[in-house]
């Protein structure tokens, strides 16, 4: 039985004995997409399926995402999951603006999306009120399949992003729309 | 390890005249399992004050519960605390019960108590694999949540949901457990007792496990009754008050169970209390089983309440009209005010419900045990160390939902 | 178990104690509920505390309704509980005024101290001598009492919820 092996994407280039010539962009965005590490803002139902994404039935970190890490300076990856409310909000926004460059932003469950069945006034009615979302994953909570799906999606928009995306005036013009300077 | 004196909880006191650092475990912090926040002030290593803030997650159940019918009810309890949700939904729907005088069959109690069980199971593993974690032993986390999928797979089997489960109606289950559901729940049963004897000979008698946990937190039976703790934290301190044998509900008095105690209240009596409420339940489940009564009943009669069956919906009016109004929330519901509690995975979950025979309750007060122990926390972590500290609030199973409604 | 003849004794020993403070004595769903006068709800629940054959040590909880039509507007229910007979009690107290005064239980049960801070927080009950009487649940500079039933339960500046399709 023939077992075709191939690697996870291999960018267009020219091989030849003992090298790979491809461009840069290609290069890092595969390097970057394959070892994303996560920041679990997990606030509350989300964090649990988030805990059992991790485990080993669906095991997150065969995705890269191997070391979770809860400062803010050494994630790229936020991943909130849960409700926000009024008063957690300073709190996330400052998270975000904690981290590095480059970094994504993945909305898990309807509480982080649009402030899902809690209609209140106590609930931000979705975190892309104070920070900008990359990907949003709808469910409540969502299934670990569908979070590893919305990571995958991630994972693309890492890939094919271009290195100097963060420093084009589009993207300065809608960090200045949320108020990050 | 063992011979570091720790300080007494009493010994502590604020000296005026020293300067104290003040650190603050933020809200957003690996080790606080939900998003609570406390403002230490330590002597070097030592904590001496305490202040907790909580409320980042406070969405307004009880408020949120005085617009909704009471079957739209249920999966706002299901976020109450989420590791254990068929609990919190059984109750609510006991709570109705109540109210409306509704006639259960002991099948359907028989039905309702495996599947607490199960999430009380399901709770507990979280909770004691948590405090794993914080030691330092990550690898019973990853083999005890194999566990929890065997237990999702079967409410995912029963209702379609893991984890918030919005499990039952009032007056039964919406429909009857298929036999996919009994027969994962057999296997469940044998498979699940050789994995928890195989998790606790790694962590149960470790000699790292115990040195960190013993004398960590403790609290007296005395403060615990004075702070209204409920369930195994207060079970771990010496008092053996459980809900389900005090008042018992849905048939638990046919069942023969009994109910561990601790000595000292510490995060070691927390964590065996846990463990041995694990095989009390396994017990349950299959003491359950056993005595199944006959027949295939999994609902009650509450026309009011619970939805017909579809062929008679569309052809028979009076089915017609049940499913309008139970759908739309116009049930006649008596007036009244009840208090019903169920023991949840962390005490005892109270439901004070007020109705004035409108559609949606007039007050509908949830009794949090996590919001009323967690009270206590300031003083159980005085004199400990900041390490102690974090293995308190893990074995304490604060949840933040539950904390904050 | 409590039983017809445990909740009249309950009753009648608290009466012949209290006599006119005990207004009104109600058994809904079997529950012992008591309704007492605003100025003595220490004194009895202190009564339940200390006395040897009613023995009410544990709080189980605090809270409190809201009823804008009737002539005392916010009402305070207390859970007790003896926990070595195993009998339950409710207390009720009825008062008004924009900001109804109480005394607090926390030197009886310390457990009360969040249970009165987040009845606070929801009803603006002010509770005399609470050691830390803040908002406990919503952001503190909140100013007004959320669960009283003239406050919306929506957040009003919100843009992305049309109202006349979730039918309000």
């Amino acid at each position: 039985m023939a077992v075709d092996i191939r690697a996870d994407y291999k960018p267009e280039g020219i091989e030849g004995a003992g090298f790979f010539a491809t461009k840069l962009d290609d290069v890092v965005g595969l390097a970057r997409k394959n070892s994303l590490w996560p920041l679990p803002f997990a606030t509350s139902c989300c964090g649990i399926e988030f805990m059992a994404t991790m485990a080993s039935t669906y095991d997150l970190a065969r995705f890269g995402s191997e070391r979770l890490s809860f400062s803010p300076r050494q994630a790229d990856l936020l991943m909130v999951m849960g409700t926000i409310s009024k008063r957690m909000g300073p709190v996330l926004r400052q998270v975000y603006e904690q981290m590095a460059e480059p970094k994504w932003v993945l909305s898990m469950g309807a509480c982080a999306c649009t402030g899902g069945i809690f209609d209140t006034y106590s609930v931000l009615q979705g975190i892309d009120r104070i920070i900008p979302v990359d990907v949003y994953i709808p469910g409540c909570p969502p299934r670990p399949e569908q979070v590893l799906d919305g990571v995958m999606k991630i994972q693309e928009l890492v890939q094919n992003e271009s290195r100097r995306r963060r420093e084009t005036p589009e993207y300065k013009a809608m960090l200045a729309e949320y108020g990050i300077i | 390890m063992a011979d570091i004196q720790k300080n007494s909880p009493s010994d502590v006191l604020v000296n005026p005249e020293k300067e104290y650092s003040i650190l603050n475990l933020g809200p957003t912090h690996p080790a606080t399992h939900g998003i609570f926040q406390n403002v230490l002030k330590m002597d070097g290593e030592i904590i001496v004050d305490a202040t907790p803030t909580i409320g980042y997650i406070h969405r307004a159940f009880e408020k949120l519960a005085e617009r909704r019918p009471y079957n739209q009810i249920t999966p706002i309890t299901d976020r109450l605390n989420y590791c254990s949700s068929p609990i919190n939904n059984m109750g609510w729907h006991m709570t109705v019960e109540k109210l409306i005088k509704a006639e259960i069959p002991k099948r359907v109690e028989y039905m309702r108590v495996i599947i607490m069980e199960l999430s009380r199971i399901a709770d507990h593993l979280v909770c004691n694999s948590v405090i794993g974690v914080d030691t330092g032993a990550m690898t019973g986390f990853l083999h005890v949540f194999q566990f929890r999928e065997k237990i999702y797979e079967i409410f995912e089997e029963i209702c379609g949901a893991r984890l918030t489960t919005n499990i039952g109606r009032i007056g039964g289950f919406e429909r009857d457990f298929p036999a996919a559901a009994w027969a994962k729940l057999d296997k469940f049963l044998t498979e699940f007792p050789v994995g928890l004897r195989e998790w606790e000979k790694l962590i149960m008698r470790n000699r790292i496990f115990m040195d960190r946990t013993i004398n960590c937190g403790p609290i007296s039976a005395e403060k615990a009754l004075s702070y209204s703790f409920t369930g195994p934290n207060l079970r771990a301190a010496g008092v053996d008050y459980d809900v389900r044998v005090a008042t018992p509900y849905s048939s638990y008095q046919d069942f023969d169970f009994s109910i561990p105690v601790g000595t000292q209240g510490d995060t070691y009596d927390r964590f065996m209390v846990r463990e041995e409420e694990m095989w009390q339940s396994i017990s349950i489940i299959k003491q359950a089983l056993q005595k199944m009564p006959s027949g295939n009943a999994y609902f009650g009669d509450v026309p009011d309440f619970y939805l017909p069956p579809k062929e008679e919906v569309y052809n028979n009016m009076e089915a017609l009209i049940y499913h309008f109004k139970i759908v739309m929330g116009e049930t006649a519901i008596p007036a009244g005010e009840v208090y019903h509690c169920v023991e949840g995975g962390n005490g005892e979950l109270g439901f004070y419900l007020i109705s004035d025979g409108g559609r949606t309750p007039y007050r509908l007060h949830f009794r949090r045990p996590c919001f009323i122990y967690y009270q206590a926390y300031p003083e159980m972590i005085k004199g400990a160390m900041l390490s102690d500290a974090i293995l308190t609030m893990s074995s304490m199973n604060v949840i933040a939902g539950e904390l904050d409604a | 178990m409590m039983t017809k003849e445990n909740q009249l004794q309950i009753a009648e020993s608290l009466k012949a104690h209290f006599g006119d403070d005990i207004l009104s004595t109600e058994t809904p769903f079997d529950f012992l509920t008591i309704t007492v006068k605003k100025e003595k709800i220490k004194d009895v629940v202190q009564f339940l505390y200390n006395d040897e054959s009613l023995q009410f040590r544990f709080l189980t909880d605090i809270c409190a309704v809201h009823f804008p039509d009737a002539s005392e507007k916010f009402q305070v229910v207390y859970h007790l509980h003896n926990l070595v007979n195993n009998y339950r009690l409710r207390l009720k107290v009825n008062m008004n005024g924009e900001h109804p005064e109480l005394e607090t239980l926390t030197t009886i049960f310390p457990g009360a101290n969040w249970m009165e801070r987040e009845t606070f927080d929801f009803y603006g009950i002010h509770f005399k001598g609470h050691p830390n009487l803040k908002r406990i649940l919503n952001v503190d500079d909140m100013l007004i009492h959320p669960l009283r039933k003239e406050f919306p339960l929506e957040d009003q500046v919100r843009l992305d919820k049309n109202d006349a399709q979730f039918g309000r």
